[in-house]
């Protein structure tokens, strides 16, 4: 296992209020890595400043092989050299059907003239199929993304970051609002896709994290306040203190 | 396979066999070919009336598919029709001066030429001197690049310059409008150099045409707005279909998402908003030769406004909603303020069209925005069988 993504001493406030105090975390190429933490602990705030939405104060955020820093990057930039992001509300373009959902997301070349004169797409059908059976969607290509249920459109962004193929995958509250079953599908998708690349999972839910069967970071007040098995974390004072002890 | 872009965009062709049978129609009606039904002038209108069309779908594209309220297009429009007015008030006051000094005694030299053109020109603004805006004015070539190349790079500089910095919505829209604004003030000024607020005129005599009808000539500019109509509808179908289209409208309903997607969603709207303008622009320069006139008024942020209520109410999102509206709300204008719809009496108070007419429009904008918010377009729909009703 090789570190993929290694944040370091990273801070951030807003207007005084310190969202992300000196954190410092490693995600390692293939991993499964789920982020518990009660509300305003700055998950989203760290991923944010992974995606580029949010520039750092202060500290380091160094991404692959050729150990390249983030922090000068563009949002869009980012994304192409393999970080995916899946939002906690569902975010999919209602308007448009799921075949157009999953090939807008497919990795392709990105600029306009590209688009405009098709410049090799040639197998875009095939893999707009492959991921709409994967996510349980083959039979729903031709709708409305409008038109689906909650924890379809759960899936439909999930395939979305599948179709992107990012070496790194953030996915925030996945389970959300969903049904029992929907969540059995949803872990079955996230630990399926942890086998091959990075995964990191921002969840408030600690049954659907048991589930996940990984490696825990816990945040508290910007910073990392444990890491380790589920069970690991779970017995530390601290963290019962803070958090699992409310 | 692949289907055809015809085939998967059926409104095209359906588009342009009404276009090219509207055309003839008006052929065979028309002045020039003896029938005489309808007269020149409103055969200009309507070929006006095309090139309104043709900036409405450019506005459509912008606005309707990209989510940009731009009110600059309708300035764009303007700088083409005075890019091509320059060369015909050029040429054609040319032909006048060198007619006029062929009785001389002595051969005029290329300088007396030059001031009498000159004098001809800006003796309205109190000036004789050609100021350096003109500099290209005799070449015709030099004159159209300019009206496609001076508002495409305006809206290369002005697009990069907002959308570089994330200036969205309703701030986007009031950037545009002071640019807008700017340039018709710029316009306005004797010292640019372009007649003030006398604009440019007699651009509907067509240099080295002097042989040719007026009616003729509305025929001839009548097909070329047409036929420019026709290739802008399918150069902007084809861009808003297929994954661009899909990326476009993406941007349109959430552009935080599709950054990140990975794409850069600047060069999208840049190359968005650009193309547009050069149509506009282009749409402009076949306008003002059938309108005869063109002063900075017509560049005067309403007229952008206007372009936008024309789009809104023939149906954002459609190509089609866009030319449905642009026509019939113009049109209706030209019907309501050129008096000859009939006033109301109402006993006490008579109701005057060419000052309730804005009222109307007003009214009717109101209407549309809140209870067909897809326009007279969105009539269409009603005719199609929904997806998922039985066949």
């Amino acid at each position: 296992m090789n570190t993929l993504l290694e944040v370091s001493g990273v801070s951030v406030s807003f207007d005084g209020f310190k969202a992300i105090n000196n954190l410092s975390i490693q995600i390692a190429e293939p991993e499964l890595r789920a982020i518990i933490g009660p509300n305003g602990a700055g998950k989203t705030t760290f991923m944010d400043i992974l995606t580029g939405k949010t520039k750092p104060d202060e500290g380091r955020v160094i991404w692959g092989e050729k150990s390249v820093s983030l922090l000068g990057m563009s949002e869009s930039q980012i994304a192409q050299s393999g970080i995916g992001r899946k939002f906690q509300k569902p975010t999919v373009f209602e308007a448009q059907t799921v075949r157009e959902n999953i090939v807008m997301a497919l990795k392709n070349p990105r600029g306009p003239f590209d688009l405009l004169f098709k410049r090799r797409v040639d197998d875009s059908a095939d893999r707009a199929r492959e991921i709409s059976d994967e996510i349980g969607l083959s039979d729903a290509l031709d709708q409305t993304a409008g038109a689906l249920s909650h924890g379809q459109k759960q899936w439909l962004e999930i395939g979305m970051l599948l179709a992107q193929d990012p070496r790194l995958l953030l996915v925030d509250e996945p389970a959300a609002g969903m049904s029992p079953s929907e969540r059995e599908h949803t872990t079955d998708l996230l630990v399926r896709a942890a086998r091959t690349r990075a995964v990191v999972v921002v969840e408030h839910d600690m049954e659907f994290v048991r589930r996940l069967n990984c490696k825990v970071t816990v945040l508290h007040q910007g910073s990392v306040l444990a890491e380790g098995s589920l069970d690991h974390v779970t017995k530390n004072q601290d963290v019962v203190d803070v958090y699992l002890g409310r | 396979m692949e289907r055809s872009f015809i085939a998967k965009n059926p409104s095209v062709l359906w588009f342009l066999l009404g276009l090219a049978g509207f055309t003839i129609v008006i052929t065979i009606l028309s002045e020039a070919s003896g029938a005489a039904l309808i007269s020149t002038s409103f055969v200009k209108t309507l070929g006006k009336t095309l090139c309104l069309c043709l900036v409405a779908i450019a506005m459509d594209v912008v606005w309707g598919y990209c989510g940009i309220l731009s009110l600059g297009h309708f300035a764009f429009f303007g700088i083409g029709g005075y890019a091509i007015g320059m060369w015909l008030m050029y040429a054609r006051t040319e032909d006048i001066v060198i007619a006029s000094l062929e009785n001389a005694t002595l051969p005029p030299t290329p300088d007396e030429i030059t001031n009498a053109i000159g004098t001809q020109i800006f003796g309205v603004v109190g000036s004789s001197d050609f100021p350096m805006i003109w500099a290209f004015s005799h070449s015709l070539t030099l004159q159209l690049l300019a009206v496609a190349l001076v508002p495409g790079l305006l809206a290369l500089v002005f697009g990069w310059l907002a959308f570089r910095s994330r200036v969205t919505g309703v701030y986007l829209s009031i950037l545009t409008q002071a640019m807008t604004l700017a340039l018709s003030l710029y316009f306005f000024q004797n010292d640019t150099g372009l007649r003030g607020n006398n604009g440019l005129s007699g651009l509907q005599n067509i240099p080295g045409l002097e042989a040719v009808s007026q009616a003729t000539l509305s025929l001839w500019f009548f097909w070329a707005s047409a036929f420019a109509l026709g290739v802008g509808y399918v150069l902007f179908a084809w861009i808003t279909a297929g994954k661009l289209g899909s990326v476009i409208r993406a941007i349109r309903d959430n552009e935080a998402r599709v950054r990140f997607l990975g794409y850069h969603v600047e060069s999208y709207k840049l190359f968005v908003f650009t193309i547009t303008a050069i149509i506009a622009a282009i749409a402009g320069a076949l306008y003002y030769p059938q309108a005869g006139i063109i002063n900075p008024a017509e560049i005067a942020p309403i007229a952008s406004i206007y372009l936008a209520v024309w789009v809104a109410i023939g149906g954002r999102g459609r190509l089609y909603g866009a030319v449905i509206g642009a026509a019939v709300v113009s049109l209706m204008s030209s019907w309501f303020t050129g008096g000859k719809a009939p006033d109301i009496n109402l006993g006490f108070y008579v109701i005057g069209w060419t000052d309730w007419w804005l009222v109307l429009l007003g009214l009717t904008f109101v209407a549309v925005t809140l209870f067909f918010p897809k326009g007279i377009g969105g009539l269409f729909d009603l005719l199609q069988p929904r997806k998922g009703d039985a066949p």
